[in-house]
């Protein structure tokens, strides 16, 4: 029988104290909780949480053993269909895909199955090496795999295939696994330690990470297949910075959202000076962009030791692309939000910026497609004072794509071209993931290298 | 993966090569090219232009110049040491082959005479591109120019080169001409034999060749050296104003048409971290017994 208690509240930490902490922001069910979450599941007979989820983990059975109170088999469960758990129970958008299907979410809320997720895969975490359950390591079916990218579609993607039986190689370009996990996503949201973990799983399972290794200059995908790689997958992302295209931007305390959240991720710039990578600690910051990278890099200015920070973006609130917790927990940390606000210009005085010149917009009548463009509302442009501007305004295609995938076909904005389960126009090149879709979520990328790893599978069987 | 130092050299009080065992990194490196590395797990990543390199052996090879922390780290460590991280190759080789381009105007062709004009450890670099040059068949001289006889560096090197003439230049004129890079450069411009010119060293320096080269239009090449994070394309800090367009120094670059760089902006954007990387390398200094 399922209970019919309300969801459970995600504890947290005061958004007083955490907004000047890296520390994890939310703290994860105890025990009882989840249990009583868990029982909350109505578990269906054909439960429609588990297709809207872009890797198709057992969600009705991991939850179910939660309640049977049998931890290590929901673990199994759950690593059996996703190789990073910890991750996506923390990083998913789970509003949009399997908490927007479950039943219970009709009459009341949800399941809270990204919690529950997290749960479990903490729970293992927290288990001696040798109890945890990782990923079956399979016996060696004789052939290889040189997966290009550690992030999310490379991760998930090597981790099918080691379960498969091949010998994979992750080539990495940074000096750290995870890709945007590691550069993009702060500690106080996706603490390193998980990904570390999540990344030793892998290893276990016999995968090779290889890193500063520059695909696409110090080697490419020809010269991997005939260095005896059987395929290539690529999961490279859309890494690429896109700037807002208008006057000063190159002004010092100018950043794009990669370069901050690297600096201070990846670099560790937040300890500076005990780490070497240094940050322009601005008092001042203006953000600009709506969606969950606008959203870290704001959060993370204000652990900067920011003043104020304000995220500028062109529409409303409720058009911004970034999950709704994450617009819930900057405004609580202190963030403002200036809607309907499109950049102009940015001004700046001895080469560094000095303010951000906008123009107030309003919300034109609806399109065919149902969507409200901005436009000018007429009004006379102001400027918002600031020593620091990060442009959080999305990504394009690595342009070292063409010279690391050997000739493959690629669309006009350099992205891969690849069918839905991950296949060039080359037999054996494939690839998944933001360098495919453009930028997108860490579960949509891990779905496509899981589906490039079963296209890979057939290709080679 | 260990970078091991197979071998460390002082070159003048602050100027040291290093040569570094990276055999896949050497297999694909090219003049004009430059890698990545971090000291230790704290340190920053720092992009290096090779100074030489031997795919057979496996070794790659850099001279820096003690400005701040991390090259300080690098001071300190000795042969048999080894480096956390080193990544590359990365950005574009140096153009020399016959037929390939050089600026948007202007393709290599046979017989080209090229000058190539180093400035202080910017000579590491200029060393590797003439040597491409003369190999690709051109007719190279190169100005190498430095504060003072004790910071030139590479000279035996360039000697051996079958170069059309070596032109030093000293400010106090303790070795070769007293003067700046910029005379002799202009001279040879003037005399309407030179086909097409590469300069590397402080932003100043390249700066003031660049308008040089420019009243004579003859096409000029300059190897930028913006400050980096990833080096892949990632984070845009290196990127710079090049005829009026955002380029990136580490996926575009890093050699870009000197005559259409925004050196002003260059040189802001080098400035921005010069408080911190003070603050870094003095409590560097206090924690190093050493440096006492």
């Amino acid at each position: 029988m399922s209970s019919d208690a309300a969801r459970h509240p995600m504890p947290e930490r005061d958004a007083k104290e955490r907004a000047r902490s890296f520390e994890e922001v939310t703290l994860g069910y105890d025990a009882a909780t989840a249990l009583a979450e868990a029982q909350r599941c109505l578990q269906c007979k054909n439960p429609p949480c588990e297709k809207g989820c872009p890797v198709s983990v057992r969600i009705r059975d991991f939850i179910g053993q939660i309640v049977a109170d049998d931890l290590a088999e929901s673990i199994k469960l759950l690593k059996e269909r996703n190789a990073l758990p910890a991750v996506c129970g923390r990083v998913c958008p789970q509003e949009s895909q399997c908490e927007a299907k479950c039943v219970r979410g009709v009459k009341s809320e949800p399941v809270a199955i990204g919690r529950l997720e997290r749960f479990v895969a903490d729970w293992n975490r927290a288990r001696p090496l040798d109890e945890r359950c990782g990923i079956e390591k399979a016996a060696s079916n004789g052939k290889s795999v040189a997966v290009v990218g550690s992030g999310p579609a490379g991760l998930a993607c090597a981790g099918e295939l080691a379960q498969l039986g091949y010998a994979v190689t992750v080539f990495e370009a940074l000096h750290a696994g995870g890709g945007v996990l590691a550069y993009g996503i702060p500690e106080f949201r996706l603490p390193k330690a998980i990904l570390g973990d999540e990344i030793a799983s892998l290893e276990r399972a016999g995968v090779n990470f290889k890193y500063n290794e520059v695909v696409g200059r110090v080697t490419n995908a020809q010269q991997l297949l005939d260095s005896g790689f059987d395929a290539v997958f690529f999961g490279t992302g859309a890494g690429l910075p896109t700037f807002l295209g208008i006057e000063g931007e190159n002004y010092n305390g100018v950043y794009s959202a990669n370069e901050y959240l690297t600096r201070i991720n990846l670099m560790k710039a937040y300890r500076f000076p005990v780490y070497d990578t240094p940050i322009w600690e601005g008092h001042n910051v203006v953000v600009v962009g709506g969606g969950n990278v606008a959203m870290d890099a704001a959060r993370c200015a204000l652990r900067m030791r920011a003043d104020k920070v304000t995220i500028v973006y062109r529409r409303t609130i409720d058009e911004m692309p970034a999950r709704n917790e994450e617009i819930e927990h900057a405004i609580e940390e202190g963030v403002q939000i200036k809607e309907l606000c499109s950049p102009l210009k940015i001004e700046g005085s001895q080469g560094w910026c000095t303010g951000l010149e906008v123009q107030q917009m309003k919300l034109a009548e609806p399109d065919e497609s149902g969507r409200r463009s901005p436009v000018t509302d007429g009004s006379k442009p102001f400027v918002i004072d600031c020593d620091t501007i990060i442009t959080a305004v999305g990504t394009g295609a690595n342009p070292l794509t063409p010279d690391a995938t050997s000739g493959i076909e690629l669309s006009k904005w350099g992205y891969v071209i690849a069918d839905e389960d991950g296949r060039t126009s080359d037999p054996r090149i494939f690839a998944g993931g933001d360098i495919v879709t453009g930028a997108a979520t860490v579960i949509l990328a891990m779905g496509a290298g899981k589906k490039a790893a079963r296209a890979i599978h057939t290709g080679l069987t | 993966m260990s970078y091991k130092i197979l071998d460390k050299k002082q070159l003048s009080g602050s100027v040291f090569e290093m040569t570094i065992d990276a055999p896949e990194i050497a297999r694909a490196a090219h003049a004009g090219q430059f890698f990545i590395l971090r000291v230790n797990e704290c340190g920053e990543r720092v992009p290096f232009t090779f100074s030489d390199w031997n795919a057979d052996d496996g070794w790659i090879r850099f001279i820096f110049m003690r400005v701040g922390k991390s090259t300080h780290l690098l001071e300190d460590i000795e042969k048999g040491d080894s480096l956390r991280d080193v990544a590359g190759p990365m950005g574009h080789p140096t153009a020399t082959e016959v037929g390939s381009r050089w600026t948007a105007d202007r393709s290599i062709a046979e017989g080209d005479h090229l000058v190539v004009v180093g400035g202080g450890v910017g000579t590491a670099v200029a060393y590797p591109v003439a040597r491409a040059a003369v190999e690709a068949g051109a007719k190279v001289t190169v100005i190498c120019g430095a504060r003072t006889q004790e910071l030139l560096i590479l000279q035996d090197e360039l000697e051996a080169l079958d170069l059309a003439d070596l032109i030093i230049v000293t400010d106090d004129g303790s070795a070769g001409r007293e003067g700046l890079v910029t005379e002799p450069l202009r001279e040879l411009c003037a005399s309407g034999d030179v086909d097409r010119v590469f300069v590397v060293g402080p932003g100043i320096m390249m700066k003031f060749c660049s308008a040089t080269t420019a009243e004579f239009q003859v096409p000029t090449l300059a190897s930028l050296n913006p400050i980096m994070v990833d080096g892949t394309g990632m984070c845009g800090a290196c990127r710079i104003q090049v005829g009026g367009q955002t380029k990136f120094g580490c996926v575009d670059g890093p050699d870009f048409d000197a005559h259409v760089v925004d050196w002003e902006e260059l040189m802001t954007r080098q400035r921005v971290y010069a408080e911190q990387e003070r603050l870094a390398d003095g409590e560097y200094m206090r924690s190093c017994e050493c440096h006492e």
